[in-house]
């Protein structure tokens, strides 16, 4: 059993420690919102929050996040900047499938919360890593400027 | 018996529970349903208030708690299904937006079938809106019919004085005022209307204003059920060793160390492979690493990409089964003025949709059997699960989920994964729900791509520089060969599917052949692949079009302008996207070294029509940049313009990626690709700008999810020959061919 904090919870988890921690919030914690795409790093899909920063969940060792804060897409409305992407997300009808989104959103707050007024050469370096096989990518740049905008 | 139904959009972990007698119910009664939802606990779940609904139909229900429910037939895959439908029933049903949720329909020929398939429900070729504008305006408008007699009755005042709007039934003169959710009991009492008037589309609210999509709060806060979410008790998951090759089959496997992994329960042959079932997907994962397996290759195939294009060049030379012959092609193309010829050639592409293949399935004791899918093909699906099973469709339920993408792959003509799913539990005997998980590795090397292709066209100008002559032949694999769809969409030897584009070419050419080859010893799978023969067709005739322009010393629009006479919704798009991008102004120059270019193409494909121009940057070094792509559509009725617009955008760079980077090889049979690093994706940076025009029209609604993807690539490679003068000629782009 290792002891995790996920969305300001302690979660008692029965895998073992170089498990992924995709599997172990998907598959122990039924934290679904996290997704797998390819398993290698290649995607976003399963980016979360481990001490605020962006990781990629898939190639992340569960033992590597005892002790810290793990925040998933079902926690990260309890922030402001986390509210205030999915209300632009939403606003602005950016999901198609929706698979790749919950990456993309926790990259998208990731990005505002060390950079208030992103430019678009700072989008594309924050997000370039997370595909989107349904194209998105002209909402996602304009959820981005807007979450900017409704936070400024 | 009590079902779960994991609801869209609701918390996961929250379900609704539904007495089985109201399916019964359903299935039935023809019209009229009283369906009665009883509270219950299983687990944890929340449960809704007991309500009464009120189901006048297949589509849609109306609960005591005022909310219209609306079951969609079609899968959710991304390109905005649930909200079109909804819209539709909405928009008749005048219903307030906010009140509508949307759930997926079990799988049911007879009620849920596509009306542009027959007795089969599925989604697919861009028919989602298109078959079910009627039905869905006729079942909003019933609804409506009923409630109205309902408030009739109870107020005691005409019917024709009822007013509904906004979700609000009321009558002026006695005042009196009700929701949907208060009269929803006395409304299922009502005989359903044999005939109901539907709206003058005047008077639309919804239809063609915005209404937003149903699914982005569950898909932004990560509440959305997809198939690879669902978690049921007992519930092993699965993870398969394929063999390498297509048409391999298991010889022996040593199990020993799989087993040795924790959290694996067991492994099983299966038709299709070894499949390693565990606790979780980690565990099958490292399982079915450790599996060893001899494959049997004896009836295998072992022929790379290469060699395969070699055989369509061979097979090009000579002609193949004549698809459309107008004129005399070869009399006029020896007689012409200024003859070109060129031939394409087209990869095999993967669907390499974000969600992996997967499927729940559950083998009950009562014999009965549940599968969880993000469906599309639902009523072909059930069928062969029932028949591995050996029990009757109809025992197979369906929980429609939504897919994370598809873009064809999982309308699979021969059920593929979703057999395998069922296979895995069959040969397990383990009396528990397994989840088949293909891992992205499995989903790429899986087969059923879209089919290589090779093109020559031979096309010439009189002297006047009016085109006199085309010949097009098509080389590549049949998809509907041995598809359920064969009897309907293969003639006289031509798959429709091959040729479409090709052979429905719009332009005024008097004499014209297209023919074509299908090699039918190719042992790799093919399958439809968003926008399918268009794939292909758009691009190599709409840059053959734009070269003939370039001789004739024209304008590539007025050119293809003049060849359109006969099809105005062609020249229609084709002069909004030439107008709002500009056409004809010169473009800003690029940095010292930069080459710029705009190109135009326009296609139909689904009864839908869309012309796109596209600005690019060559640089130097070859590389290049798509930096705006101006799009007019011609749909019919936009339902939800918002939606189009989406369609539209992500289609423009879907087709980028194909462009830039799809490409899957084969080596000696072996697939080369396996993940995003060697099938690259376009990723933001490359997305360019992307403005949609819709063309204002009555027309019956058609389908947008695919039809924007055929011109995007050859509108890029018009605009790169307008930047450098060099022609392309195959996919994905090499822009080697294109330095300075
Ligand atoms: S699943 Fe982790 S980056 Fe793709
Ligand atoms: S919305 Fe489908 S992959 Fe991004």
């Amino acid at each position: 059993m290792i002891t995790i904090n996920v969305n300001g919870k302690n979660m008692r988890v029965d895998s073992d420690p170089d498990t992924p921690l995709l599997w172990a919030l998907r598959d122990d914690l039924h934290l679904t919102g996290t997704k797998y795409g390819c398993g290698v790093s290649l995607c976003g899909a399963c980016v979360v929050h481990v001490d605020g920063k962006p990781v990629r969940s898939c190639t992340t060792a569960l033992s590597t996040v005892v002790g810290k804060k793990v925040t998933t897409i079902e926690g990260v409305d309890a922030d402001r900047i986390g509210k205030a992407v999915q209300a632009a997300w939403q606003k602005l009808d950016v999901v198609q499938c929706g698979y790749c989104q919950s990456g993309q959103i926790m990259s998208a707050v990731a990005l505002l919360k060390t950079n208030r007024k992103p430019s678009d050469a700072d989008i594309d370096a924050a997000m370039g890593r997370n595909i989107c096989r349904c194209a998105t990518y002209v909402r996602i740049r304009a959820a981005i400027h807007e979450a900017a905008r409704s936070l400024a | 018996m009590r079902r779960v139904y994991l609801e869209h959009g609701g918390a996961p972990g929250e379900a609704r529970i539904e007495n089985e007698s109201r399916r019964r119910f359903l299935q039935g009664a023809a019209g009229l349903t009283l369906a009665v939802y009883l509270p219950g606990a299983v687990g944890k779940a929340a449960i809704r208030t007991a309500s009464t609904s009120f189901e006048p139909n297949a589509f849609v229900s109306i609960g005591s708690d005022n909310s219209v429910t609306v079951f969609a037939k079609h899968l959710e895959m991304g390109q905005g299904s649930y909200t079109g439908l909804a819209t539709i029933v909405a928009e008749e049903l005048d219903a307030d937006w906010a009140q509508v949720r949307v759930e997926g329909a079990p799988a049911d020929a007879k009620r849920y079938n596509n009306l542009l398939w027959g007795p089969a429900q599925g989604t697919g070729g861009s028919t989602a809106i298109a078959n079910s504008w009627e039905q869905l305006r006729k079942a909003g408008a019933s609804a409506r019919a009923m409630l109205v007699a309902a408030a009739a009755q109870q107020w005691k005042v005409p019917a024709d004085e009822i007013t509904v709007s906004n979700g609000v039934v009321a009558h002026a003169t006695s005042k009196r005022r009700a929701n949907f959710g208060q009269l929803a009991a006395a409304a299922a009492s009502q005989t359903v209307p044999a005939e109901v008037a539907l709206k003058d589309p005047k008077d639309f609210k919804l239809v063609g204003k915005h209404a937003p999509r149903k699914d982005s709060l569950g898909k932004t806060t990560g509440k959305a059920i997809f198939t690879q979410d669902i978690h049921l008790p007992g519930m092993l998951t699965a993870v398969v060793a394929h063999p390498p090759r297509f048409g391999a089959r298991v010889t022996s496997f040593d199990a020993t160390k799989a087993k040795a992994v924790k959290g694996v329960v067991a492994v099983v042959q299966i038709p299709t492979g070894v499949a390693v079932l565990a606790k979780n997907t980690w565990s099958a994962k490292q399982g079915r690493d450790a599996l060893s397996v001899e494959w049997d290759e004896a009836t295998a195939f072992r022929i790379g990409s290469d060699e395969i294009m070699t055989r369509y060049r061979e097979l090009a030379k000579t002609p193949g089964a004549i698809a459309r012959k107008d004129g005399d092609p070869d009399s006029a193309l020896a007689g012409a003025a200024q003859k070109i010829e060129a031939s394409f050639e087209f990869p095999y592409l993967a669907h390499a949709a974000m969600e992996p293949m997967n499927c729940v399935v559950r083998l009950n004791k009562d014999g009965t059997c549940e599968l969880w899918n993000g469906e599309q093909m639902h009523t072909a699906d059930q069928g062969r699960v029932a028949a591995l099973f050996g029990i009757a469709p109809e025992k197979v339920t369906i929980h429609s989920l939504y897919a994370g993408g598809g873009f064809g792959r999982r309308a699979n003509k021969d059920s593929d994964y979703v057999l395998e799913a069922a296979s895995i539990v069959k040969a397990s005997g383990l009396n528990v729900p397994v989840k088949m998980v293909w891992l992205r590795e499995d989903d790429m090397q899986a087969g059923y791509y879209r089919p290589m292709f090779h093109h020559s066209l031979q096309a010439a100008l009189d002297a006047q520089g009016n085109p006199v002559a085309w010949k097009h032949r098509l080389v590549g694999q049949s998809i509907i060969l041995g598809s359920p769809f064969e009897a309907f969409l293969i003639k006289d030897g031509i798959d429709a599917v091959s040729v479409e584009g090709a052979s429905t070419l719009p332009y005024q050419i008097p004499n014209l052949l297209v023919d074509l080859h299908t090699p039918k010893d190719i042992g790799v799978p093919v399958l439809w692949w968003r926008s399918v023969g268009s794939t292909h067709t758009a691009f190599s005739t709409e840059i053959v079009i734009d070269e003939l322009a370039v001789a004739a010393k024209k304008d590539p629009v007025d050119f293809r302008l003049g060849l359109l006479s006969k099809h105005p919704r062609h020249a229609g798009v084709l002069k909004l996207a030439a107008e709002k991008a500009g056409w004809g102004t010169p473009l800003p120059a690029g940095k010292p070294g930069e080459r710029r270019g705009r190109g135009v193409a326009v296609h139909e494909s689904f009864h839908s029509f869309v012309a796109e121009v596209a600005e690019v940057t060559v640089k130097p070094d070859g590389s290049f940049s798509v930096d705006r792509v101006v799009a007019a559509v011609d749909c019919g009725v936009a339902v939800n313009p918002d939606v189009i617009k989406a369609q539209v955008e992500g289609s423009v760079g879907f087709a980028l990626s194909a462009v830039l980077y799809g490409r899957i090889t084969l080596k000696e049979g072996v697939v080369e690709q396996s993940n995003f690093h060697d099938y690259q994706q376009i990723s933001i940076s490359e997305m360019p700008k992307v403005e949609v025009h819709i063309v204002p029209s009555g027309e019956k609604p058609t389908g947008i999810g695919e039809p924007a993807v055929p011109p995007l690539a050859p509108a890029v490679a018009n605009a790169i020959a307008a930047a450098t003068g060099k022609r392309l000629r195959s996919l994905p782009i090499e822009t080697e061919l294109l330095k300075a």
